[in-house]
């Protein structure tokens, strides 16, 4: 009995040990990038140009690059994501069509960034003739969040119980009327928390705007959807490899406003997302 | 709320066959997106095919400058970051996933889940940034190194990468195992522990198989990071040693070329020629990972 009672106690101890060496280094890494990031922080770092071959001045444009991408990359996948989701959920029957589009989703979720990049750099920068711009970049960095809109949303369809499409029905309404106004606006919360963990993939990510919009340096912003843009991402990857001489605080003020961003975004969905559960009546 | 007068039915018949054919088409465009990648790759890409003989691309050397575009060496060095990351996720990835579900108190639970969210969230070049500005220093200190951006500093991080991922999948495999299993094993006498490691662990396999194939799709095509920390040298790994070397990847090979190369040069083609074999091989793992989930669903089993 003690014997196994000790086998329990080690094993368990085990666990907590590989609990705990997954958590502790992402505090380490938070935590270390927050504390040396501090001192850069000032209202003309996140409102300024940068000057001096970005050694000193702000970031203001690679900040305003990345949500001008994510408003962009969220007009294209909103719309495709919700709508694939309520085809999924509401329209499609279990048949070998519909396991393709499953089977779809889930390699669209596995491609790697960087096949993103060269695939929008294919199709959209040289055959379709977008250039290197903020339409290009947007469309690639939709195209790699659908996936993950899709999932999220067509699970909050799908939790909305049955007899809400039954009654709605019952009552005269056509299934897209059901669907319009009984189910989305049910489901909308669910939805909401999707559409805010894509783009928060989006925001971070760098290899898929490497070659279809992001750029170096930007004297100024951009003012149409065809020019190019600097992004938080790759301003971070930039200054950190590509320019010597890198003063260290403003390396850590961008990568932490970076994870600020992220990190902001992520906890909006998630206190989004308990609110609703716990609001929920059914 | 929902309109009742239906007095135009026609007008309103239309308007429903317009909006459900749209929401159809809108539906597939999931298999055309995959469709239109692996065609626009494959444009690009096919061409190095031409340009450049088999004999070279099989070559154990990347001189692109001398026109040498051995691939090995890089397929070898995605190989080996990526095993070892796994290797490295796999049992802290599945033990977290067993604490979570079976051990842990509920305020460990409240406090473990959302810290494993945020973690997913994290940028990998933010990850990349930390590797190579606090913990390369660090490895190169302590482990007596020639450089701290070695394949080994590059595969730490990118079992972090990775983590998320097989962590929450596994959890979803645990979660799969009926209760009647755990209440069997523990009414005959086995211990808490012998009972997730018995019984539990071995059900859940399948899923644990799916968690670990996700993990290597989502390190094997990891870039920003595995540029930024694993020292970007082109040479065949193939002594035990290379891992505390500097190596490079497929996929960081294409992101720090392509934005030099001419369009349309032997090298530019050969970047894609790199993006169709990592397309195929993150397809493949996928396939074989959802394969595995719908054969689950199919079999009823387990649930």
């Amino acid at each position: 009995m003690s014997r196994r009672h000790w086998a329990q106690r080690a094993g368990f101890s085990l666990l907590a040990f590989s609990a705990l060496m997954v958590v502790i280094p992402i505090l380490i890494v938070i935590g270390s990038i927050v504390m040396r990031g501090m001192s850069a922080m000032s209202w003309e770092f996140l409102t300024q140009m940068p000057r001096d071959g970005m050694k000193a001045g702000g970031i203001f444009p690679a900040i305003v690059g990345t949500i001008l991408l994510m408003i962009g990359t969220a007009v294209v996948a909103i719309p495709v994501g919700v709508g694939s989701a309520i085809y999924l959920s509401e329209y499609a029957r279990d048949n070998f069509f519909t396991r393709s589009i499953r089977l779809a989703i889930v390699n669209l979720a596995g491609i790697p960034s960087v096949v993103y990049g060269l695939f929008g750099l294919g199709l959209f920068v040289i055959f379709l003739q977008f250039g290197t711009s903020i339409l290009s970049g947007s469309l690639t960095l939709a195209i790699m969040t659908l996936p993950i809109i899709i999932s999220a949303a067509e699970e909050a369809l799908r939790s909305v119980p049955t007899e809400f499409r039954t009654v709605s029905a019952s009552l005269g309404g056509t299934k897209w009327q059901g669907i319009r106004k009984i189910v989305l606006p049910q489901a909308l919360p669910g939805i909401i928390t999707g559409v805010i963990l894509g783009l928060l993939r989006a925001a971070g990510e760098t290899a898929p705007i490497l070659f279809t919009v992001a750029a170096f340096f930007l004297p100024k912003l951009p003012e149409s959807v065809f020019d190019q843009t600097m992004a938080l991402p790759y301003h971070l990857y930039v200054i950190s490899t590509q320019v010597p001489g890198m003063p260290l605080e403003i390396q850590y003020g961008t990568a932490l406003v970076l994870l600020v961003l992220v990190l902001t975004l992520n906890l909006g969905a998630s206190i989004l997302r308990s609110y609703f559960r716990r609001r929920r009546q059914w | 709320m929902l309109d009742t007068k239906s007095t135009d039915q026609p007008y309103r018949k239309w308007v429903e066959f317009a909006i459900e054919s749209l929401i159809r088409v809108i539906g597939f465009s999931s298999i055309g997106f995959v469709f239109l990648i692996f065609l626009f790759l494959m444009r690009e890409g096919l061409t190095a095919l031409l340009d450049v003989s088999w004999g070279n691309l099989l070559g154990t050397r990347w001189y692109p400058i001398l026109d040498i575009y051995g691939v090995l060496p890089l397929l070898l060095g995605s190989i080996l970051v990526t095993l070892i990351a796994i290797l490295i996720a796999l049992p802290l990835g599945v033990g977290t996933a067993v604490f979570v579900r079976e051990v842990a108190p509920g305020w460990a639970r409240e406090i473990l889940k959302p810290m494993i969210e945020v973690m997913a969230g994290i940028p990998s070049v933010v990850l990349g940034f930390f590797g190579m500005t606090l913990l390369a220093p660090l490895f190169l200190k302590y482990l007596g190194l020639a450089t701290g951006l070695t394949a080994f500093t590059g595969s730490v991080i990118l079992a972090y990468m990775a983590l998320p991922t097989i962590i929450s999948v596994a959890e979803d495999a645990l979660d799969a195992v009926p209760k009647s299993y755990r209440d069997a094993s523990l009414a005959m006498g086995a211990t808490q522990w012998q009972t997730i490691w018995r019984v539990v662990i071995p059900a859940a396999r399948s899923g644990i198989l799916t968690a670990i194939m996700l993990g290597l799709g989502r390190a094997i095509g990891e870039t920003m990071l595995v540029m930024m920390v694993t020292g970007n040298a082109g040479r065949m790994p193939l002594t035990l040693d290379s891992l505390f070397r500097p190596i490079r990847t497929m996929t960081a090979t294409i992101a720090a070329e392509m934005g030099e190369v001419a369009q349309g040069s032997s090298h530019y083609h050969v970047l894609f020629a790199l993006g169709i074999i990592l397309f195929l091989v993150t397809f493949i793992i996928n396939l074989a990972a959802a394969s595995a989930i719908f054969r689950k669903r199919r079999r009823g089993g387990l649930r």
